[in-house]
């Protein structure tokens, strides 16, 4: 389990999830979850590679700066969505779409 | 230099962030409805901003906060056009009745913060502050579209943009990752360095990463093929943020990517054809050359097809953003200063159509082509301006955006016999966009009744503005040659880092 290929495979897995969840799911915060999957992907690679690496700390922090931007970011977009809720009664994206194609 | 130090070139910025903190109190003290007169401190802000800006440039430094950012001419340049782009849509959104029945004050302060992230964005050179940047940008204007909540089709572009949006940085997060895997550093310089020692076999990796961040860089910019959010949230969004989303954040993307591919990928100081020559895996250059004619040509055919005069121009900045990209592949100095001349001129006459959009949304309750029958002979003023950006739009002489165009096709064509077929898409490609915009003039002036009450618009700003935006859209044409000299400049300290 010590070596860097697990971690990276890890977060490949993780990727292609989040990937899935964003192509497939109609439920507004399904797709949320999958945006947050992806991050977080990126967050074990940023980690996996500053460990194994023997690299600076510079990995760390940018899975901090991650972690904090990606909350600002769910906070903003469950506002979106409550706000469709109210507007539209679902929070199915593809019921939403009043916008001409 | 250590943050201590960085801290007196960071002038702007810091008035820029203390603007937002002001106006976020100011709020508080403001009654709803007088939350508009926030805006004055916006704009007050931001003209402190644009002031210092100019006090603080000439100097080229490279290392500001740790090597993280950099203060040179180049990111002057940008750093100026979206300060004037940000005081023009906050002068506009005065006039605008749609934001009426809203508390206005968050309206403004959430703009002047975009505003920060987007100038932060022309100044990044590290990865973290790159992907900080756009993330403060994106999370702003998913806001923004947002912003009259009661609106359904406000709703919708707000919901579109967060998923594409969140979906799209997050893969680019995820192909900056593996940038730092392959390379162990954060900083664009250093990252060049690695790169230039990786054997063979990461190249895989590296094409890997460079698609991943292509996605987020070209979502910014609205690239086919991540353009489908565009439309959507254009004709969803308040056409005054609209007028915004279409000029500010383009123009730090296209920052952005220029420094990024230049400073990370390219030679090592002067630019040319070898710019790419660290990438020599795939044929980048012509595959980026191969999204910019799809962009425009997209961009193009779709817009023909549009009735409502707000969708047609989210179409048509989608072939803009194609233009502006046949710079990217040929990265030339005279390729990168046209790009550059064609952002302001693009700045100057795409916020003057939309304000002619949103004066007539307003006054005539529509944005079809219908809403601007007539409109020639009730409103002449607005009219020929009209007319004005949109034979500007066209890119026909004698307006600003020929010369703009001009600028752009002769670097392409001074790049060698490899991208003559690019020009020539690109030449094709305005002549059919002749077509929808010159409908716009025609609807102003041969449909409809024809009726001789002859009127201005009643409010001077908006008059005032109008004339802020078309006069140099045509001056502009005949005599540019501060602009190219100034563009030209700010590129040779760029180039002589």
């Amino acid at each position: 389990m010590d070596n860097l290929s697990n971690y990276v495979l890890i977060s490949a897995i993780l990727f292609s999830l989040g990937l899935f969840g964003v192509i497939t799911r109609r439920n507004g915060v399904a797709v949320l979850m999958g945006v947050e999957l992806i991050l977080n992907s990126a967050n074990v690679n940023f980690l996996a590679f500053a460990r194994f690496g023997g690299m600076n700390m510079s990995g760390h922090v940018y899975a901090l700066f991650v972690i904090v931007l990606a909350a600002a970011e769910a906070a903003v977009a469950l506002a979106i969505i409550i706000n469709i809720f109210n507007n539209f009664r679902t929070i199915n994206v593809d019921d939403v779409s009043e916008l001409k194609q | 230099m250590s943050n201590l130090e960085s801290l007196k070139f960071f002038w702007p910025e810091l008035i820029l962030s203390a603007t937002a903190l002001i106006a976020i109190l100011s709020d508080l003290i403001y009654e709803r409805k007088d939350s508009h007169k926030v805006s004055f401190w916006a704009i007050g802000g931001l003209l402190l901003t644009f002031i210092t800006i100019r006090l603080f440039g000439g100097s080229s430094i490279n290392g500001l906060f740790m090597g993280t950012m950099a203060l040179d001419p180049f990111s002057e340049f940008f750093k100026i056009l979206i300060v004037l782009s940000t005081i023009i849509v906050m002068l506009m959104s005065f006039n605008s009745s749609e934001l009426d029945g809203y508390r206005k004050g968050e309206y403004y302060t959430i703009m002047s913060i975009m505003a920060f992230g987007l100038v932060m964005m022309t100044s990044a050179i590290d990865v973290l502050m790159f992907y900080v940047a756009i993330e403060i940008v994106s999370i702003m204007s998913f806001f923004l579209a947002g912003y009259l909540k009661r609106n359904p089709n406000s709703n919708e572009a707000s919901l579109k943009y967060v998923i594409y949006g969140a979906f799209s940085s997050g893969v680019m997060l995820y192909g900056l990752s593996i940038l730092f895997g392959l390379t162990g550093e954060t900083n664009f310089f250093a990252i060049k360095n690695a790169i230039s020692q990786l054997g063979p076999d990461s190249n895989l990796a590296l094409i890997l990463s460079i698609v991943f961040i292509l996605v987020g860089l070209g979502y910014k910019i609205s690239a086919v093929p991540f353009h489908f959010w565009t439309p959507d949230v254009y004709e969803g969004s308040p056409t005054s943020i609209t007028a915004y989303l279409s000029v500010a954040p383009k123009a730090a993307g296209f920052a952005l990517i220029i420094r990024f591919f230049n400073i990370a990928f390219g030679s090592n100081s002067a630019m040319g054809s070898d710019e790419w020559s660290s990438l020599n895996s795939l044929p980048w250059p012509f595959l980026i050359a191969l999204l910019s004619a799809a962009t425009m040509t997209i961009g193009n055919l779709v817009a023909i097809q549009q009735q409502s005069v707000k969708r047609m121009l989210a179409y048509s900045s989608i072939a803009h953003a194609g233009y502006m990209m046949m710079a990217i592949p040929v990265m030339s100095q005279s390729g990168i200063y046209g790009l550059m001349i064609y952002l302001f001129m693009y700045m100057l006459m795409n916020l003057g159509a939309f304000f002619v959009v949103m004066y007539v949304q307003d006054k005539f309750d529509g944005e079809n082509f219908d809403a601007f029958n007539g409109l020639g002979w009730k409103m002449p003023l607005l009219g020929i301006s009209m007319t004005l950006f949109m034979v500007a739009l066209t890119g026909l002489p004698p307006t600003s955006g020929f010369v703009g165009k001009f600028y752009i096709f002769a670097a392409v064509i001074e790049a060698g016999n490899q991208y003559y077929w690019l020009a020539f898409v690109g030449v094709i490609n305005s002549v059919v966009s002749l077509y929808y915009y010159i409908k716009v003039v025609r609807h102003m002036y041969f449909e409809g009744e024809r009726s001789d009450i002859v009127s201005l618009p009643e409010s001077k700003l908006t008059t005032s503005l109008v004339l802020v935006l078309a006069l140099p859209t045509f001056f502009l044409g005949w005599y540019f040659s501060p602009l190219v000299e100034w563009a030209n400049n700010s590129l040779n300290f760029f180039l002589g880092i």
